[in-house]
Parts: C-alpha cells; sequence; structure tokens
C-alpha cells in the first residue's frame, strides 16, 4: 500500500513536469496564439481585448499558475480554436484512439506469443534465421508506411477494409494491426530469445522427464518465465506506441487524440495542446504504474518495496 | 549467426554511406526540376525515368540519391546530439550518484513520460524549421534511453577498483569520468549509436510524414512518402520506392546492433 501511495505521488509529480515543460516550450513560440484565434485581419484593439480574455498579457508564472488552479479544480480550459471546453473534446475523441490503442496492443502481444511459440522449436535452423532478418526489416520499415502501403493492397486493390475513417470494427482492424505489427515482431523476438534462456533450465527438463506434453512444456511452463520481461518491455512500449498512434491515425484519417494534439500544436492551441500531452503522459504513467503492480502480482519473487 | 548478420548489416551501411557521397553524380536528372512530358500527373516506371516521375514531373530515381545524402545525414548527426546528450546525463547521474542522480533520473522520468513525436512537433514549431533544428530536435527528444543505459553502466563502473584506486590517489572527477569511466563504456556506446541511428532516422522520416521535416525543397524519403499519399491508388510506387530507401537504410543498422548484441530496434 505505501509502496502504491509513493509511485502515485511520483506519478502526479511526472505529469506536473509535462506541464511544466510543455508550459516553458510554448512561451518561447514565435507565434502569437491571439492572432490565431482572432485571425489574420484583426486590428490591434481586438488583438489586445482577446490576449486579455485569454490572460496572454500576464507574466508566464502567472498564467502557469493560473492554469494549475483551474487544472486542480479539474477545469482544463477551452480550446482557443473551437472555443470548446478542452476535457470535452478530450473525453469525445479518447474511445477512437482507446480503441486503437489497445488493439493494436492486443494484436501486438497475441503475434508475439504465437510467432514465439511457433518459432521455439525451429531455433537454430535456417528457417529461424529467415524468419528473424524478416522480422529485422519489417521493424525497420516506417509504420506510416505500412499504413500506406496496407491501404493501397488490402483496401485499394483487394477492397477488404474502407480506405480510412472510423465507425465500425472493419475500420479498425488494418489501421490496428499495421500499429501492431512492428511492435508485435519485436515482441516475438524477444520472447523467443527468452523461451530459449529458460528452456535450457533445469525445471524444464524435470518436467520434460516427468512427460509433459511438448506443447504444454512451451507453452505453459517455460512460457510464465519467459513471459515476465515481456511485460516490463511492454510497459516502456507505451509512449512508443503513442507515436505510432499520432503517425496511423494520420494515414487512415482516424478521428483520434493523436491528430488532435498534432493538429493543436499546428494551431498553437495552447490549452488543447495542454490537455492531450497531459492525457497521454498520464496513459503512460498509468500504464507503466499497473505494468509494475502486475509484474509484482505474477512474479512472487519480487516485493513491493 | 550474428557475425553474419552484422557483416550484412556493415556492408549495407558501407553501400548506403557510398550511395549519400556520390548519389548526386549518379542522378540522371535535377531532383528538384520538373523533367517529365507529363507535368500534371505522376508516370509509371520506365526508362529514361526508372522509378517514375511525381505529380510535379520530377524524377523519383533522382529524388531518392538526392535524398540519401540528407536522410543518412540527419539520421547521424542527429544520433550524435542523442548520444551526446544521452552519455552525459548519464554519466554524471551514473559518477556521481545521489542527489545529481535523482534529480536527473527524475527529469528523464518525465521525459519518458513525454510522447516523443509530439514534443517533438512542438519543438519545431518553436524553432525556425531548417535542417539544424531537425537535428536537434531528434536529439533532444530521443536521449533518454541512451541516459538509462550509460547511467547504469557508470554506476557500476564507479564501484570498480581501479576507479577507486584513482581517486585515492587524488584524481580529479574529470579524470577519473574521462580517462577511467568513458573508456570502458565505449562498448556499449557503439551499440547504442547503432540502435540509435535506426531510431533516429525514423523519426525523421516520421516528422517528415507529418509535413514538419527537413524543409523543401530539399529531397527527403520521409517527404517523399508524405507528398506521395495523396496518388497512392493511381501511383503507388511513389510512395513504395522511398519506403523501401527508408527500410534498408534503418535495417543496416538494425542488423549492425543486432549483431553486436542480438537486441534490434531503437533504444529506450
Amino acid at each position: 500500500m505505501r509502496y502504491l501511495a509513493q509511485r502515485l505521488a511520483w506519478a502526479a509529480v511526472i505529469l506536473l513536469g509535462t506541464t511544466a515543460i510543455t508550459f516553458a516550450i510554448l512561451f518561447v513560440v514565435p507565434g502569437d496564439p491571439a492572432r490565431v484565434v482572432a485571425g489574420p485581419r484583426a486590428d490591434a484593439a481586438t488583438l489586445a481585448t482577446i490576449r486579455h480574455e485569454l490572460g496572454l498579457d500576464r507574466s508566464l508564472p502567472v498564467q502557469y499558475g493560473q492554469y494549475l488552479w483551474r487544472l486542480s479544480h479539474g477545469d482544463l480550459g477551452r480550446s482557443y480554436a473551437t472555443r470548446q471546453p478542452v476535457a470535452t473534446t478530450l473525453v469525445r475523441r479518447l474511445p477512437a484512439t482507446a480503441a486503437l490503442a489497445s488493439a493494436g496492443l492486443a494484436i501486438a502481444v497475441l503475434i508475439g506469443l504465437v510467432g514465439a511459440l511457433v518459432t521455439a522449436p525451429l531455433a537454430g535452423t535456417w528457417l529461424d534465421r529467415a524468419i528473424l532478418v524478416a522480422s529485422l526489416a519489417l521493424l525497420s520499415a516506417p509504420v506510416f508506411w505500412l499504413g500506406m502501403m496496407g491501404l493501397y493492397w488490402i483496401g485499394f486493390r483487394w477492397r477488404l477494409v474502407p480506405l480510412g475513417g472510423a465507425g465500425s470494427l472493419r475500420h479498425l482492424i488494418l489501421p490496428a494491426l499495421v500499429l501492431g505489427l512492428g511492435t508485435g515482431v519485436y515482441y516475438a523476438r524477444l520472447l523467443h530469445t527468452n523461451l530459449q534462456e529458460v528452456l535450457a533450465l533445469d525445471y524444464i527438463r524435470a518436467a520434460r522427464a516427468r512427460g509433459v506434453a511438448p506443447l504444454r512444456l512451451v507453452g505453459v511452463h517455460a512460457l510464465r518465465n519467459a513471459g515476465l520481461p515481456l511485460l516490463t518491455v511492454i510497459g516502456l512500449d507505451f509512449a512508443s506506441l503513442m507515436n505510432g498512434v499520432v503517425l496511423t491515425e494520420t494515414v487512415f484519417h482516424w478521428p483520434g487524440l493523436g491528430r488532435l494534439a498534432f493538429d493543436a500544436v499546428l494551431a498553437l492551441d495552447v490549452p488543447m495542446i495542454m490537455g492531450t500531452v497531459l492525457l497521454s503522459a498520464g496513459l503512460v504513467v498509468v500504464t507503466n504504474l499497473a505494468v509494475d503492480v502486475l509484474y509484482r502480482l505474477v512474479d512472487p519473487r519480487i516485493r513491493l518495496e | 549467426m550474428r557475425s553474419g548478420l552484422l557483416r550484412a548489416g556493415v556492408v549495407m551501411g558501407f553501400f548506403l554511406v557510398v550511395l549519400a557521397i556520390v548519389g548526386p553524380t549518379l542522378a540522371p536528372f535535377d531532383p528538384t526540376a520538373p523533367v517529365s512530358p507529363h507535368l500534371a500527373e505522376p508516370t509509371s516506371p520506365g526508362a529514361p525515368f526508372y522509378l517514375g516521375t511525381d505529380d510535379l514531373g520530377r524524377d523519383v530515381l533522382s529524388r531518392l540519391l538526392y535524398g540519401a545524402r540528407i536522410s543518412l545525414l540527419v539520421g547521424l548527426v542527429a544520433m550524435v546530439v542523442t548520444m551526446a546528450i544521452g552519455t552525459t546525463i548519464g554519466l554524471a547521474a551514473g559518477y556521481f550518484g545521489g542527489v545529481v542522480d535523482t534529480v536527473l533520473m527524475r527529469f528523464t522520468d518525465v521525459m519518458l513520460a513525454f510522447p516523443g513525436l509530439l514534443l517533438a512537433v512542438a519543438l519545431v514549431a518553436v524553432m525556425r524549421p531548417s535542417v539544424w533544428t531537425i537535428f536537434i530536435v531528434i536529439g533532444l527528444v530521443s536521449w533518454t534511453g541512451v541516459a538509462r543505459v550509460v547511467r547504469s553502466e557508470a554506476l557500476s563502473l564507479r564501484e570498480r577498483d581501479f576507479v577507486i584506486a584513482a581517486r585515492a590517489m587524488g584524481a580529479t572527477h574529470g579524470r577519473i569520468v574521462f580517462r577511467h569511466i568513458l573508456p570502458n563504456v565505449v562498448p556499449t556506446l557503439i551499440v547504442i549509436a547503432a540502435l540509435s541511428t535506426s531510431g533516429t532516422i525514423l523519426l525523421d522520416a516520421g516528422l517528415s510524414f507529418l509535413g514538419i521535416g527537413v524543409p523543401p525543397p530539399t529531397p527527403t524519403w520521409g517527404r517523399m512518402i508524405q507528398e506521395a499519399s495523396t496518388y497512392y491508388r493511381v501511383a503507388p510506387w511513389l510512395m513504395a520506392f522511398p519506403g523501401l530507401a527508408v527500410l534498408y537504410a534503418v535495417l543496416a543498422f538494425n542488423l549492425i546492433a543486432y549483431g553486436l548484441t542480438g537486441e534490434g530496434r531503437g533504444v529506450r
């Protein structure tokens, strides 16, 4: 319990840090948010009014303090561009990204497990080597390029899935596959290597001597130990998964947070940028925390300290 | 088997460097000039445009060859920036320990929680768009993994006898770090360098794809994919070739890293 409290406190500090850094970066942006709101033809008086309304005429520490004060009351402010509350927009966009990210992660884990189990008996053969090189090649492909190629072949030529947009499971398949493919191949490789190490251990030989079936031996006895490090990697990976989300959402016109955040940065929509950064950093922090706790639950050898 | 992969990676990387150096002299056309008779539409591969032309009538092969130089340059220089920041922070945290370590590693944790791509986009918006901006921005968002690895190495090295002996003889911190610790981290640094180069090339391509990479008219592979994405149904070759080029370059560095350690894919 004490461990959890410490971790939660630390998570809050990290989130505070991300808001401070984002604020600092946005302050040195050469553009003027008031100009963005007012449009290119606004006169000086209008600009000054808007600047005052948005609180842009105060000093940076005051602005940051005000932001934190409102944040502590659960108020993320209003978008400069749409005048809508940031929180409402985030809530509206979150489901699409959550669906994409979790489907992508599920596909990655599935590819990882199946890939590792299938390649486990092949270790040392030429086929294993060929699969290794193919996986490395897949890992080396830019995710947005895989997306475009998938759109061309699977969507346009074979007409199996829609050409972008969201709304149904068929819309989700290709983006999730593109997002999860590289990560999944990486997991498979990692798990494959771990399995080889674990399979050489005494308890596996003992189990084999007891007559445990090969599939059960690898899939249950060995996997339980070999899979543990993967859990950590999934946690660490989550931030880079979010990078993939931005690119995948762009390719597939997926109406999620990644695209929202990107457009907000381009439009200098400060409250929206802060909101999206805070939310995605929050997701990363929560995932890491969950992985940490899960890790300790799965492996009783690690104490919660 | 690993040494075979390492050799393949080194050969591929060498070929890439040669291509980046002599590429522009091999290019059959001016990469930024409309050379095709069909200006308004992309034309499919065929002599004299072996990889076709894009929607502005520019030769894809020539653009690819010119792009090799800038894409590799961005990847390598950004890698050096990444390594410099990460090694400095990692060495300081690991060697000095205590408060320095806590502060630096907490800062690293905060940076790790950031969505790197968005941070890069925001930083590019802050700075003037140029090649130099891209070098620095990629370095600023990718150093965290390097810092963590270097820190853990430095942490164990500083307890070793030769370091303790050097300290007992009155060596300064600077001397211990640069003469005793750093040389022992170099083997690790070589592996991280290969890994982070594949990461920086991919990140650069991603930024270009989002339209905020190295500004035009410089042809970069990422931008070529982005420009081609509008025409992907009628002219799929426009995006296929630059994508394969990125894949080739990243694969070269991933093979080197895998050959050295058994691990491919960027540092985290």
